[in-house]
């Protein structure tokens, strides 16, 4: 979360790879995947098939389609085509921090009103095969803020982001991170909640509030209903309209938890206020409580092997997805982490190693699986005639660490092209040292721009400015510290 | 599911028949000499023995080839459809010196104060860390402790981090572990940081350039000033010097890097960082091996020219820059190798230690040559470390630090069939094996 910004590169990578990526946002080109290799998550392997793609979707898949004379052709000979990668815990295309850690319960922050269209995570990560991700906050919070689910459309305005139709979520958290256990700071009190026992009181007392701010409204409507024109609705509260969404089922709740009692804690403060949870996040002890999770019909979303790095996580396995899948829970590998989301069909594959999934089972933890767990499954998540053409072509069977992404297409555009992308570096770094060239330039004659900056180095009279030496020194030599 | 059962069953029946011991296994009695025959065998030193024998005996391998006979009274494993591989080397790792990262009173990485010369991560290594039987189980022999280069807080990590040693992942002690104690010297190079990270506050702080630049300066200066009396030093005690002679342990560990003969691990990562190491290792005349290395593939040519290797921090990280090339960390492998500038892949961590193999298969997968790829987990950190005459290949007289899989050993499903540490068959259970079996039995509630 510290990554440093540098705003004249960032737009400068933008403008390349818009202009050499993206399709105008009006057409929608007919295209057809041939001779590929398709694992359709839900339908089987289809060897060398086809995939038609019209008006975003997919509308033919098999051995072979019938395809229009003026369709793009994409011939992926011994190349494999899976469905989009779905990452159910991401926080990509935030502007600022993800945590609002100031109290303990955040559900008045919203993920929609931050979302940054231009944050290069997004097109790193479709680069990895993911086209769509649950975007959280942190989890500081025992109840955070409000989250929402995007399609990776690179190029496009922040607006065009939101997945349509998507049940908005709000994140939970619980153990370590909301009683702040590892992050506490010198001189400054510890915040309640400080215990696990707080966590859970204050779940308990937000939704006992809400369930009494529901009443009042739904006394207030009903006496609108009955013709009540003297009846005073309840002041809104923000706080708590999310909450009462979650109690109406029309907010999913994703809740960040590592140890098995948190979890079983949840679930029954989940039962007493009469909401589900949809999904429990990370759910690293979640083996530990499977049967428990079936039961409750409450989604596990994990991660393939991470382990060690606090103490609710030191139970950690990465047999934790398989074992779960064995008991009857419907579970998912997310990233929770832009780097980690390139690679998911990688981490997806650990699962066959450690408990022994099939094939099939194992690309459902990152295809099928989160696309129920977000209930978007309708849309994606498989390939399918009538769903979203959000589809990977790989070069190699995708649950493999040879396997590398060639193209990546979302609602039937592909925004993410591995050949064009090397083919556009040298058109990209000329602009960028061309930028650099005028800077330095501008940065030559401080008499000429009234007020401007001295440099501290001004080169000597009649020098030119020194161009970098080819792939020898860059922004970071020339630019570094000084930003 | 079937398949691992019935190979763990076979492990099972190993472990009745010839040990009945737990791992690691017992060092009282004199460990059996083995033989793993009709194996597929890669010795990294020559050709591939498609169908081979190699004998391990007193801990060292006795004999590899084709044609090698099988000792009397051998244990003999049937390697029948099966690839022998030499272990993994992970070249940097805090393991053992870091249990759960993010408790203080379980982590020894970095001492405070910024020249720390005498510490040694070997002191601090705890053989029984569950790290160890996860790591080894990956296919991981033998690694690299550092000390002073981990932790989030990279401000707080100090100039001079400490003294790396290398062991092996079995043992009852270090000194049964140990392979050496100390292997390099850390140097974090200073950088010009104008934004740090406070972990402590989780705040973003800013400073003026001029600042940073006067931090560095302050850095590069104290460390001459260190090494300029480390050389007095070492000149001094090296003629005798009188008997009085005041002892200062701090120089009497540096001694043998001005001197040459422990090489500089040094941490940097962007292209002027390490440009400005390169420099100042040459004008000092101290050998340098870079440890990071991000921007390596930036002044390639500058590390092949001046003979400097490399130890690359995971492919499988996001570049520097928002503006590099999405792949730039995973297809620099296959660029330094076409440039002939030597490297080694480390984990850089101790939980994802295990992630050794998939970065090297990742780097494969953009460009590299797959036996570089196996190298560079192998052969290239022995070599770089100077311990290549013990581990690294499969070559007689070597530490028998091997294993013997189902597949290749960078691939993310490949199995370890056998696990051979210091000549001992050792198991590759782990805590992890064991909670997955206790919760896979957890009767229905």
């Amino acid at each position: 979360m510290n990554r440093l910004r540098f705003p004249v590169l960032a737009a400068l990578g933008l403008l390349g790879v818009t202009a050499t990526i993206a399709a105008p946002p009006d057409s929608s080109p007919v295209i057809v995947i041939q001779n590929a290799t398709i694992l359709t998550v839900t339908k089987g392997t289809i060897e060398h098939g086809s995939i038609l793609i019209r008006d975003g979707k997919i509308a033919e898949v098999g051995p072979s389609v019938k395809a229009p004379k003026d369709a793009t052709v994409i011939d992926a000979e011994g190349k494999f085509v899976t469905p989009g990668i779905i990452d159910c815990h991401s926080h990509i295309a935030i502007e600022g921090g993800v945590n609002e850690g100031s109290i303990s319960v955040s559900s008045i922050a919203n993920i929609a009103e931050v979302l940054d269209s231009d944050d290069i995570d997004i097109y790193r990560d479709l680069a990895g095969g993911v086209t769509t991700a649950n975007i959280l906050h942190g989890s500081a919070n025992a109840i955070g803020g409000q989250t929402i689910v995007i399609k990776l459309r690179w190029g496009q305005p922040a607006s065009k982001l939101p997945f349509e139709g998507a049940l908005p979520g709000i994140k939970f958290a619980l153990g370590e991170n909301p009683k702040r256990s590892n992050f506490s700071v010198p001189g400054q009190p510890r915040r309640y909640p400080a215990t696990r026992m707080g966590v859970e009181e204050t779940i308990r007392g937000a939704f006992t509030e809400a369930r009494d701010y529901k009443n009042s409204w739904d006394a207030y409507n009903k006496k609108v209903a009955a013709g009540d024109k003297s009846a005073l609705p309840p002041r809104r509260d923000l706080h708590l309209e999310p909450l009462v969404e979650v109690l109406e089922g029309k907010r999913y709740v994703h809740a960040h938890c590592y140890r098995e009692d948190e979890i079983l804690m949840l679930l029954r403060v989940a039962k007493e206020f009469g909401f589900k949870v949809r999904t429990l996040q990370h759910v690293l002890e979640g083996y530990k409580v499977a049967d428990e999770l079936a039961a409750a019909g409450v989604g596990a979303s994990t991660f393939s092997d991470w382990w060690a790095y606090k103490v609710e996580a030191y139970d950690a396995i990465p047999y934790n997805a398989a074992l779960m899948t064995r008991r009857g829970v419907v579970v998912s590998v997310n990233s929770d982490d832009a780097e980690e989301a390139t690679h998911l069909n990688q981490e997806a594959a650990k699962s066959m190693k450690f408990g022994g999934l099939t094939h099939d089972e194992a690309l459902k933890l990152v295809t099928i699986n989160p696309a129920m767990q977000l209930g978007i499954d309708k849309r994606v998540g498989s390939i399918e005639v009538g769903k979203d053409a959000d589809l990977v072509i790989y070069n190699h069977d995708p649950l493999s660490a040879y396997a590398v992404v060639q193209k990546t297409l979302v609602d039937g555009r592909v925004l993410f092209d591995r050949a064009q992308d090397i083919a556009g570096r040298a058109a990209l770094d000329k602009e960028k040292k061309d930028l650099l060239a005028k800077e330095k330039a501008a940065a030559k004659k401080p008499e000429e721009k009234p007020g401007a900056k001295k440099p501290e180095n001004p080169p000597k009279q009649g020098e030119k400015p020194k161009p970098p030496a080819e792939d020898e020194a860059t922004a970071s030599s020339t630019h570094g510290g000084a930003l | 599911m079937k398949v691992e059962l019935r190979d763990r069953m076979a492990l099972i029946l190993i472990g009745l028949l010839f040990l009945h011991v737990p791992a690691p296994a017992l060092a009282q009695q004199a460990a059996p000499t083995y033989a793993i025959t009709h194996a597929k065998i890669f010795t990294l030193a020559g050709s591939t023995i498609d169908d081979g024998t190699l004998v391990i005996k007193d801990g060292k391998i006795a004999a590899v080839g084709a044609s090698a006979e099988v000792p009397p009274g051998a244990q003999v494993i049937d390697g029948k459809g099966l690839q022998v591989y030499p272990g993994l080397f992970d070249p940097v790792t805090q393991l053992g010196l870091s249990e759960i990262s993010a408790v203080n009173a379980t982590v020894d990485t970095s001492e405070t104060g910024s020249f720390n010369p005498d510490v040694v991560a070997a002191t601090a290594v705890l053989p029984s860390s569950e790290h160890i039987p996860v790591t080894r189980a990956a296919g991981i022999t033998e690694v690299l402790a550092v000390p002073g280069s981990g932790g989030f807080d990279s401000s707080g990590r100090g100039v001079i981090g400490g003294q790396a040693s290398a062991f092996s992942l079995a043992g009852w002690t270090m000194d049964d572990m140990q392979i050496k104690r100390s292997v390099a010297m850390v140097l974090n190079w200073p950088t010009i940081q104008t934004r740090t990270f406070d972990f402590a506050t989780f705040t973003r702080r800013e400073r003026p350039y001029s600042d940073a630049k006067q931090e560095y300066d302050r850095q590069v200066s104290e460390l001459t000033d260190w090494l300029d009396r480390a050389r007095h030093y070492a000149q001094a005690t090296g003629h005798g010097g009188p008997s009085d002679f005041e002892r200062d342990v701090k120089l009497e560990a540096l001694a043998p890097v001005v001197r040459g003969q422990l090489p500089l691990l040094v941490f940097a990562d962007r292209a002027r960082d390490i440009q400005n190491a390169v420099e100042f290792c040459e004008k000092q005349k101290l050998r340098m091996i870079l440890a990071g290395g991000e921007e390596a593939y930036k002044v390639k040519e500058l590390l092949r020219s001046k003979g400097i290797a490399v130890i690359l921090r995971p492919m499988l990280s996001l570049p520097p820059e928002e503006d590099d090339p999405y792949d730039s960390l995973l297809g620099q492998p296959a660029r330094l190798s076409e440039a002939g500038v030597k490297f080694a892949i480390g984990s850089f961590d101790n939980s994802f230690a295990r992630r050794l193999g998939q970065n090297a298969a990742n780097a494969v997968a953009h460009g590299l040559a797959y036996e570089e790829a196996l190298k560079s987990v192998t052969l290239y950190p022995a070599q770089i470390f100077g311990l290549a005459d013990q581990v690294g290949t499969l070559e007689t007289g070597k530490i028998a630090n091997l294993i013997v899989t189902n597949g290749d050993p960078l691939e993310l499903t490949s199995d370890v069939k056998y696990l051979f540490i210091r000549g001992q068959l050792t198991s590759t259970d782990n805590k992890q094996r064991h909670l997955y079996e206790k919760y896979l039995n957890r009767p229905k509630p």
